[in-house]
């Protein structure tokens, strides 16, 4: 965006872009709902993916600290949004509550796992952050006893939708003789909130943290002998990618109504971690293609590729879910092996690839 | 006492699986510095490949030690044939990429084997055909099956083995030089791309016997199995030092122990019922005997990865090896 601006600028012709995109993505779910209103929920989906792969995107491709446990923090929001407003504890806060709660403990729990592993580089870190992972996961399945707080795999139910007061974002409206849906309604939240989330993340990467992220993960020793304090740094990195993990779970868990410690498993991390990796490390842009691509495509196969084996073979020979995981796997090492900045690389990555090949 | 020795027993057992996985993932350490993901995959490939065979070959007639044999000779080869290929596509392109390139293609290959595992055995949890008849021995009130002694025999044997091929052969030489450095050692006349492959084969081969003793010491086998237990070998490689091959060894049967002295005893520990001042503070819950348990034994997966956790933090270099925690 910014070298839109930058280069052979024409302002106009820009906001007419800007303006072009945003009516097309404001317009998207008019669109999917003709098509089904399931394609409205897949859409929602993404942008939670895009919500996390940016909070992700803070910790592994800003201050390059690969986190493999980054669904926790997901979960942690979501469990808290599940917890302050469901049946489960009688309790009932609303949203705009219970969110800033939700990334607070998140954003907490950042800061317990990046405390200790501080010292740790590179593998290091991932391995223990994938262990971080698990133990969350562990213990809301087994936070059943002997008080029941998480209910343990068999999740919270009834988690209450959000509304405003008389607006409520389960229900299915008529406005000025169009149908709004209940997830048309949260897929323009969840619009608003990502626009949020990419102005904020645009701006964190020119800003001093952003520029201090850079400098710790191009070389850690060179930029505290220049004066940055790196522990606060990378635990601000933590932190921040967390709380918007944490944001991300909590509207995951009032969307969907339902959470267990199913839907936050390793792969999931692996996932949001695929997406950071194939859109492209640091590009704010890139790392939005990844998740979107890693999305739609999955499900695009999911409703193209079974018809096509029953009409083939007569049955499924290969499940979607088994293509979907194939294909992150294959995403993940192509990449790495043809394109190791991404689809969209952030330019000092380039710049970065390209020294390392003189070294 | 008799529940010491029966988690003791069973958690050596346990933890000497672990060892020679985490073989597996110390000597590719020690050589490249890469923490192979896939390893875990392997062991499960192993298991699965003996599992079919074993299945076939059940109702043979044949004495069950050669039916377990067989499944196990056939895993090996197979085993160390995925391990190569791993490392011939997804690895040595990368050999002098940025530190964080094959660690993600070793995510993305242990993703992809995973899922082509289960096209071939389904999602299913297999049960392994009961052959092996269930002799026990009694050993100072703690009981001993044959399948326990057996595993522990042979990782015992591997472990030896492994000790006189790093340091009294030719190829064991060639592996500690590269591990110390790759282009001097090049320079040498070490084959460094050889030596790097025939660890990934000598690892894969290990962990073929590491799958097969799992899928018969516990009788099921899962396209999933091998995540966690891999992660769980690494965790005891870290612990004994990683890079380092006696440090796996202690590491694995160390972790083995602590996990399973851990869940025997975590609900005892935790019972706030068994402390005055807090069990009245619980109240009524603790009337009649009753229990608070904080922790129960379904916490048993977590103490891997406290270790995990304890050991990066606290000894970076493990109880047996040199300094690497900076490099890492």
């Amino acid at each position: 965006m910014r070298r839109l601006v930058d280069a052979r600028g024409n302002p106009l012709l820009l906001w007419a872009g800007v303006a072009a995109v945003a009516v097309a993505l404001i317009a998207l779910p008019f669109v999917l709902s003709m098509v089904g209103t399931t394609w409205v929920r897949i859409a929602n989906l993404a942008v939670l993916y895009v919500l996390l792969a940016l909070g992700l995107n803070i910790v592994v491709g800003f201050a390059g600290l690969l986190d493999l446990g980054y669904i926790a923090f997901y979960a942690v929001g979501a469990y808290a949004y599940a917890l302050l407003a469901s049946p489960h504890f009688g309790l009932n806060l609303p949203f705009w509550i219970i969110l800033p709660i939700g990334a607070a403990v998140a954003a907490l729990f950042g800061v317990i796992l990046g405390a200790p592993t501080l010292k740790l580089r590179g593998d290091y870190l991932a391995i223990v952050t994938l262990g971080f992972g698990e133990i969350v996961r562990i213990f809301l399945n087994n936070l059943s006893q002997p008080v029941n707080i998480t209910r343990g795999p068999q999740g919270i139910a009834q988690i209450a939708p959000f509304s405003i007061g008389p607006l409520d974002f389960s229900t299915t409206d008529r406005v000025l003789g169009l149908t709004i849906s209940g997830p048309m309604k949260y897929y323009w939240l969840l619009l608003a909130v990502m626009v949020v989330v990419v102005v904020i993340n645009l701006r964190l990467q020119n800003s001093r943290i952003g520029r201090a992220w850079e400098a710790v993960r191009e070389d850690e020793t060179a930029a505290r002998a220049m004066g940055i304090d790196t522990t606060s740094v990378k635990l601000l990195a933590f932190a921040m990618g967390a709380s918007f993990g944490g944001i991300a779970g909590g509207m995951f868990a009032s969307i969907q109504g339902f959470i267990s410690p199913e839907s936050f498993v390793l792969v999931e991390s692996i996932m949001v971690v695929a997406m950071v990796v194939l859109g492209g490390m640091g590009n704010i842009w890139g790392v939005i293609l990844g998740a979107v691509l890693l999305s739609f495509v999955p499900e695009i196969l999911r409703w193209t590729v079974a018809p096509l084996q029953n009409a083939l073979f007569g049955k499924q020979l290969v499940e979607p879910e088994v293509i979907r995981m194939l294909l992150f796997g294959l995403a993940l090492v192509l990449v790495m092996l043809l394109r190791p900045a991404g689809l969209l690389p952030s330019s000092v990555r380039q710049r970065e690839l390209a020294g390392e090949e003189a070294r | 006492m008799d529940i010491f020795l029966q988690q003791m027993v069973n958690g050596l057992t346990l933890g000497a699986v672990y060892a020679v996985v985490a073989l597996g993932y110390t000597m590719v350490y020690g050589i490249i510095q890469l923490i192979n993901f896939a390893h875990g995959e392997v062991v499960m490939i192993g298991a699965m490949v003996a599992f079919t065979v074993i299945n076939l070959l059940a109702a043979g007639g044949l004495p069950p030690l050669a039916v377990v044999l067989v499944g196990t000779a056939c895993a090996i080869p197979v085993c160390m044939l995925v391990s190569y290929t791993v490392e011939r596509l997804a690895y040595r392109p990368l050999r002098r990429a940025p530190r964080l390139a094959p660690l993600i293609t070793a995510i993305g290959a242990s993703i992809i084997l995973q899922h082509l595992a289960m096209l071939v055995w389904s999602r299913n949890v297999l049960a392994f055909p009961q052959i092996i008849p269930l002799k026990t021995f009694s050993f100072l009130g703690a009981t001993v099956t044959g399948v326990q002694l057996a595993i522990l025999g042979i990782c015992a044997a591997i472990m030896c083995g492994l000790a006189g091929l790093v340091y009294r052969t030719r190829l064991g030489r060639s592996m500690r030089a590269t591990a110390q450095n790759p282009q001097v050692a090049g320079l040498m006349g070490v084959d460094i791309n050889r030596v790097i492959a025939a660890t990934f084969v000598i690892g894969a081969g290990l962990a073929a016997v590491a799958g097969v003793m799992v899928g018969t010491y516990y009788g099921v086998a899962q396209y999933t199995m091998g995540s966690i237990l891999g992660l769980k070998a690494f965790a005891a490689a870290v612990l004994g030092g990683i890079g380092n091959v006696p440090g796996a060894m202690v590491g694995g049967l160390l972790l083995g122990v602590v996990e399973a002295l851990g869940a025997g005893y975590i609900g005892d520990i935790t019972d706030l019922c068994r402390y005055g001042p807090l069990a009245r503070a619980v109240g009524e819950r603790c009337a009649d005997g009753g229990h608070f348990v904080l922790f129960g034994s379904n916490y048993q997966d977590v103490f891997a990865f406290v270790v995990l956790i304890l050991v990066l933090v606290f000894r970076p270099s493990g109880l047996l090896g040199e300094r690497v925690g900076d490099r890492a």
